[in-house]
């Protein structure tokens, strides 16, 4: 009796005004979307199905994927990628949880710093490791110094493996600013009642902060993910010619080439890979229990 | 394996800020013991010490006969209990409780009893598969409870573990706790509350603090009935503190010749006579003081009075009165000799 009297002016208010639907709010948002993001998008799909010799059809596709520096390419873009989330992920974790609850002099101004490190340029890292790593770089220089040799023994720069350093390190405080967030958000006593339960650190790490740190660690993930299947400038500063990524590849045909159709078949895949692999983190990610 | 827990001269600092002063506390085997006093007395403080989660600047802490004070805290074998349960809200009730039995290396099969012991003892069994986020506030404090306690540990330690609480929910729990004490007697407990009812309700003994020090220490009859100190006698319990000069058998008190048990405070001093607001009556008797009426509260069951008394107010607890005197009328009050005690601490000459 009393719900029903109290829920009466609770049902008139939630009646929908009279007038115009609420999906005609969403119609400009949608609209600036497909004009500014969706058109060119489109575009480029457009491009790639034709040809330079005229007409539609999938032969750029065809000839693309029959390329072995396109499967070259793609198989580059995908593991560089998988595994500079991985190291992100795992050094990451490691450095935001010293900052976060090991008390150190100036931890509160490396959390800041952060902050600021990721408003920098991909490239300026890239510059600055080969300032260190280059082949006339500090460290070789130190190095041809000392033993009078021609040449220093830092040559994996120009390696995969120096796009996966540069990777790493440009991208591990992407993952770090949501982890600290999150480490923000543990209760400290939760932590000292699982230490007076007889938890070693270790297993602390393991089992009370690893577990609520599991979305940040999945939305960082994803972020650098993306990042990182897109990353351009940081594989153009390296200066390694072996390492073709996707991106290069359409800037090589795109500008070197003239081969449009190729490109935007490139740019295509890319897009798609990326898309794809971001939904696969996400599914996995929730699995996961985030 | 009942082990106490000893505070040997226990100072702990925060740079120059000292919040623990010399602390010397024995909670015997088996005992509850209330650390009792206003907020940021150095309650917290000291129950970390004994947890190892603060490492004092001197003294030692013993658990049993065992010096901890240089121990990690996941070696020595504490229950602890806080105010916001701080369950892990990833677990499962029954995982949240079996914890520290895997974190202790408990045999496997034997963890499923345990927890189950641990949960029937709290009354929380039926809820082993829920989430903490689907439990009320006094049911996650019972999961938390059953949580320190599956580890069996010797000490138990409880800071203000009903506080975010609501009253009923509090009165409650503190019967549950004073059950779970008797189920189990040999787990010697430090309370640490601000709420002198928790206190006196559950403590075997109460340690009185304030400003960084322990002030006084005794059971709950002892402190309340016969307080050493203006601070004891107004945290435990309410007070009426009168500045009285010291005769002999009897104290001055504005104008007035009032008979109370001097015991060995010498005459001609100026000290500090404590009666409880309960303990004084309306209209004449012994020890009548004459004065008007400042306010009149009415608490259901009682009526409280505030009476001038030359410049000083009374407080009177009295049984719930038929026709309450109105602002300004004038009243006499009076109490028993023997309900009187002149505060023996902090006795000045001549004050
Ligand atoms: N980590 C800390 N750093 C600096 N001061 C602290 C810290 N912890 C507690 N204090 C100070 O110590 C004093 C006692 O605190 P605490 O033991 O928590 O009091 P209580 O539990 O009795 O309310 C307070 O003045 C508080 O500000
Ligand atoms: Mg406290």
């Amino acid at each position: 009796m009393a719900s029903a009297t109290l829920s009466a002016p609770v049902n008139k208010a939630a009646n929908p005004r009279k007038g115009m639907p609420k999906w005609v709010w969403a119609l400009p948002p949608v609209a600036v979307l497909a004009l500014v993001f969706l058109y060119p998008l489109a575009l480029v799909v457009q491009q790639s199905v034709q040809p330079d010799t005229g007409g539609t059809s999938l032969k750029p596709y065809a000839d693309v994927f029959a390329s072995s520096a396109f499967r070259e390419a793609l198989g580059t873009t995908v593991w560089l990628a998988l595994g500079a989330t991985v190291g992100c992920l795992v050094l990451g974790f490691a450095l935001a949880l010293v900052i976060a609850f090991v008390p150190f002099p100036g931890g509160k101004a490396v959390a800041k710093f952060i902050d600021v490190f990721l408003s920098f340029p991909s490239f300026l890292i890239t510059l600055a490791l080969l300032f260190v790593y280059g082949s006339v770089g500090m460290a070789n220089g130190l190095w041809t110094d000392v033993t009078g040799a021609a040449s220093g023994p830092f040559q994996f720069l120009t390696t995969p493996w120096g796009v996966l350093l540069a990777e790493i390190t440009y991208f591990t405080p992407f993952v770090m600013r949501p982890l600290l967030a999150a480490f923000s958000q543990i209760e400290t006593a939760q932590l000292e009642v699982a230490s007076s339960l007889g938890a070693k650190p270790a297993r602390i790490i393991r089992q009370v902060i690893l577990p609520e740190a599991l979305p940040a660690l999945a939305a960082g993930g994803s972020l650098v993910l993306v990042m990182c299947l897109n990353e351009f400038g940081i594989v153009l500063f390296t200066g390694a010619k072996g390492v073709t990524t996707l991106p290069m590849l359409v800037y090589s045909k795109a500008i070197l080439e003239s081969d449009y159709p190729g490109a935007c078949v490139v740019a295509v895949v890319n897009v798609l890979i990326s898309v794809g692999l971001y939904g696969l983190y996400r599914v996995v990610s929730r699995r996961a229990g985030a | 394996m009942a082990s106490g827990i000893r505070f040997d001269k226990v100072s702990v600092a925060y740079g120059a800020n000292t919040v623990l002063h010399s602390l010397d506390l024995t909670v015997e085997p088996g005992e509850v013991m209330a650390l009792l006093g206003p907020s940021g007395s150095g309650k917290t403080t000291a129950l970390r010490a004994v947890a190892g989660f603060v490492r004092p600047a001197s003294g030692r802490v013993l658990i049993g006969d065992r010096d901890v004070t240089d121990l990690p805290p996941h070696r020595r074998g504490i229950g602890m209990v806080v105010q916001q349960y701080a369950l892990f809200p990833h677990l499962r009730v029954e995982d949240n409780v079996a914890f520290g039995l895997k974190a202790q290396k408990v045999a496997k099969a034997e963890i499923p009893a345990r927890v189950t012991e641990a949960l029937e003892m709290t009354g929380m069994a039926s809820y082993a598969k829920r989430y903490p986020r689907e439990l009320s506030g006094g049911q996650q404090q019972r999961v938390a409870i059953a949580r320190a306690l599956a580890i069996r540990p010797g000490v138990l330690l409880l800071d203000e573990p009903l506080s975010a609480l609501d009253a009923q929910l509090r009165s409650g729990m503190l019967a549950e706790l004073a059950r779970l004490h008797r189920e189990l007697p040999d787990v010697s407990i430090l309370y640490v509350t601000h709420d002198q009812v928790e206190a006196l309700t559950l403590a075997d003994r109460i340690a009185v603090m304030d400003k960084a020090r322990l002030q006084d220490c005794g059971t709950p009859q002892e402190l309340y009935r016969r307080p050493r100190t203006e601070f004891t006698a107004s945290f435990v319990g309410n007070a009426n503190l009168l500045p009285v000069q010291v005769g002999s058998g009897s104290v001055s008190f504005a104008g007035a010749q009032l008979k109370v048990p001097t015991g060995d405070v010498a005459s001609g001093v100026s000290a500090t006579l404590c009666v409880r607001p309960h303990l004084v009556g309306l209209g004449d008797g012994p020890n009548a003081l004459t004065g008007s009426v400042s306010e009149v509260q009415w608490r259901g069951s009682t009526h409280r009075l505030y009476v001038d008394v030359d410049g000083h107010r009374l407080k009177a607890d009295l049984r719930e009165l038929r026709t309450p005197p109105a602002l300004g009328d004038e009243v006499t009050v009076h109490f028993a000799p023997e309900d009187a005690v002149l505060l023996s601490a902090g006795v000045s000459k001549d004050g």
